[in-house]
């Protein structure tokens, strides 16, 4: 008797809780779920943390202006996360987890072109809508993946706009374009090759030559060989591509060795940080950037691309890198998709994606048939004054491009 | 092709090519001199070292920001790396000292994870540098530049490395190293203390490859992820140049650093790495046909 008295309450409590349970999954089901496996440890930590941040603002700002209208129904919006380490073993199987266990139907994309590549498979296998911003791998749209979409860039077109600019000074200085003559340093890897592809074609349809076609392996810290050959060869225009690491190697051996080359375009110069890094050294280079706070883009979500980057900076205490942006216009892009949808099948929202035709904070989203998206182009900054300047395209610029750069010679950091 | 027409064209690059190798190599002779301490002394290969020299690194790069010129924290970092060491020394390293080599492998190589994890975790894994600001100068009409600090940092490389030498031939615990790596048995007969012999050793080899950190943060720049390339570097060296040859292993150092140079210069950047290895083989290959010919002894 005295167990039977123990047992009823415990059951009694236990049934409670249960239907509270139960209630609180109701409550749920007006929640919509997103899942993203992102970098928070491994090499990509630094870059994983922008993307979450970038994620997070996205998801604040949607519920706090009174969450999505899909149908009849308001949603608010919530992300699982799992830290894939920066491998993507590790990514595969965390996006199976999101799929099979916690039963999410929409994937946020991870940081970088490596783990894009290693989970579209199975977004794509279990039929789950993904959306990414971190991505620009072309190699990634040529698969006929139909769950994919992607709101950056793709990398082949990082440094083409500093050979078109190379293009338009040697117009405007009476030379013709197809006189420039091309210097390239390139990582070999997916990301770095895709940016030479970009450039080499660009090069071809001016006619111009490449004179250096240099691939440092990924490990390489040292890039003087290939400098000493740009000495040699006197080149109109150097590109560099290597992530970070190549970014801050161009800009500390190019002004360490003294390396006179009027034009030096880069990628993840920001990343790199090579205005706090090098300071002066780093005057007139010139960075490709998926995006820019000085651009004209806005939404009725953030207002303009320079009210993102305040309200960036007033929650997170730095600005906002390109693909902290990125990643909160990958949010809404889902969010215009289920707008649109009228409902969160998953199939319905993929439908609504590849039709997406809209401007955000982030600059215009359209997909191809392909997934990526065809409307925004990329700038190119320059470093002016210790700041990063918009000198092309043209439309977009805020600064007049300096160029030639003057000889260390005759310029002292 | 094309590359050879240029350095025939204009063969001063030729020496600008050679500095560069030479400046290079001296800094990767340095982690590769304690290596070879660490596998003499104590028959352990230290898949960590590269570890040590990216930690190095990093202390420079926060010593730097705290105000502190990177020159002048040389050795700080190596006394703070030394430490280090030897805590690693007595948390670890002293069980696997008389075992198989396999051991050592495995535990060196599982300190090499967690010393790049936690430094990810710590610094972060964006890619740093420390400014020295010594200036550049300027050879033969501009033709040829020489960073200062590549010329300090060799310096600092060449002097460490020859201070070294002559701290294990003349002083008494140099003596007791040398002592115990020729017979460890014997030399804890004689009264030398083996267990702090190890420690020190790993210790110093710590503080060399902080030392080394230190002047690669000044010269390129360092990430948590890039210490592999030294501890396979380190390798090579110490495999050319021989266990219990400290002098060889500078002369290695700066000649595979040079040799290095010159092939990403005529085959491309892409090929250097193989070209490095591929001498490896045949040096390797070469001395054993050598040996054939020639009976050895102890001497």
């Amino acid at each position: 008797m005295f167990r039977m008295t123990k047992i009823l309450p415990t059951l009694c409590a236990f049934t409670l809780a249960w239907s509270a349970l139960a209630t609180t999954s109701v409550y749920a089901a007006e929640m919509i779920t997103l899942g993203a496996a992102v970098s928070f440890t491994g090499k990509y930590s630094t870059n994983g943390m922008h993307t979450k941040n970038g994620y997070d603002l996205a998801v604040a700002r949607i519920n706090e202006t009174g969450g999505i209208k899909v149908g009849d129904n308001t949603y608010e919006l919530k992300i699982i996360y799992y830290d894939d380490e920066s491998t993507p073993a590790r990514g595969t199987q965390l996006i199976e987890r999101l799929v099979n266990q916690d039963k999410v139907n929409f994937i946020l994309g991870p940081y970088s072109s490596g783990l894009t590549k290693a989970i579209a498979p199975v977004t794509e296998k279990y039929q789950v809508p993904m959306v990414e911003g971190n991505g620009a791998s072309r190699a990634l749209f040529t698969q006929g993946y139909r769950y994919l979409f992607a709101v950056l860039s793709t990398s082949e077109q990082y440094l083409q706009s500093a050979v078109d600019l190379a293009a338009e000074r040697a117009s405007a200085m009476g030379k013709e374009p197809s006189s420039v003559r091309i210097a390239g340093v390139f990582e070999n890897d997916p990301f770095s090759q895709d940016v030479r592809a970009g450039v080499l074609d660009d090069a071809k349809h001016h006619g111009m030559k490449m004179v250096i076609d240099d691939k440092l392996p990924p490990e390489i810290n040292d890039m003087s060989t290939s400098l000493t050959k740009v000495r040699a060869l006197k080149p109109d225009l150097l590109v560099v591509s290597g992530h970070a690491k190549g970014a801050a190697l161009a800009i500390r051996q190019v002004s360490e060795m003294k390396i006179d080359v009027p034009m030096l375009a880069l990628t993840h110069c920001d990343s790199a940080q090579v205005i706090d890094k090098f300071g002066k050294t780093a005057e007139y280079a010139l960075c490709a950037s998926q995006w820019d706070r000085t651009l004209s883009y806005k939404d009725e979500w953030f207002g303009t691309a320079e009210e993102y980057a305040q309200l960036f900076e007033a929650t997170y205490n730095y600005a906002p890198p390109y693909q902290a942006a990125e990643s909160t216009a990958t949010v809404l892009t889902f969010v215009d998709a289920f707008q649109r949808a009228g409902s969160i099948d998953k199939e319905k929202v993929r439908d609504a994606l590849a039709a997406t035709d809209r401007e955000t904070f982030y600059g215009h989203i359209d997909f191809d048939n392909s997934g990526k998206n065809i409307a925004k182009p990329m700038v190119l900054y320059q470093v002016q004054d210790g700041e990063y300047k918009v000198v092309a395209p043209t439309k977009w610029a805020s600064s007049e491009l300096r160029h030639p750069t003057p000889p260390w010679s005759q310029w002292q950091p | 092709m094309d590359n050879i027409t240029i350095l025939l064209d204009a063969p001063i690059l030729l020496v600008q090519l050679l500095l560069d190798g030479l400046l290079a190599g001296a800094i990767f002779a340095l982690a590769a001199y304690g290596m070879a301490l660490v596998w003499g002394v104590m028959n352990i290969i230290n898949v960590s070292q590269g570890e040590y020299v990216m930690l190095g690194g990093f202390v420079t790069v926060l010593l730097a920001e705290a105000g502190i010129h990177p020159m002048l924290g040389v050795p700080l970092v190596a006394l703070l790396l030394y430490l280090l060491g030897w805590l690693i020394y007595r948390l670890v390293i002293f069980r696997i000292v008389d075992r198989d080599l396999f051991i050592s492998l495995l535990a060196t190589f599982g300190i090499s994870i967690l010393l790049q994890q936690l430094a990810n975790q710590i610094f972060g894994a964006d890619v740093r540098t420390a400014e020295g600001e010594l200036g550049t100068s300027f050879l033969f009409n501009g033709m040829v530049t020489i960073a200062h600090i590549k010329l300090a940092a060799a310096l600092i490389a060449v002097l460490t490395g020859g201070a070294l030498w002559l701290f294990l031939k003349k002083s008494r615990l140099g003596q007791a190293i040398r002592a115990t790596a020729q017979n460890a048995r014997a030399a804890r007969i004689m009264g030398i203390d083996t267990d702090r012999v190890y420690a020190t050793t790993f210790a110093l080899n710590a503080a060399i490859c902080g030392a080394a950190g230190a002047l690669v943060a000044m010269t390129w720049i360092i990430h948590p992820y890039f210490g592999l390339v030294y501890t396979i570097r380190s390798f090579m060296i110490v495999v050319v140049a021989g266990l219990g040859n400290l002098l060889g292993v500078i002369a290695a150092g700066l000649g595979l650093g040079a040799a290095e140079n010159f092939a990403g210069f005529v085959l491309g950047v892409e090929y250097q790495a193989a070209f490095v290895f591929t001498l490896l083989v045949v040096i390797l290959l070469a001395r054993n046909l050598l040996l054939g010919r020639k009976r050895q002894y102890l001497k």
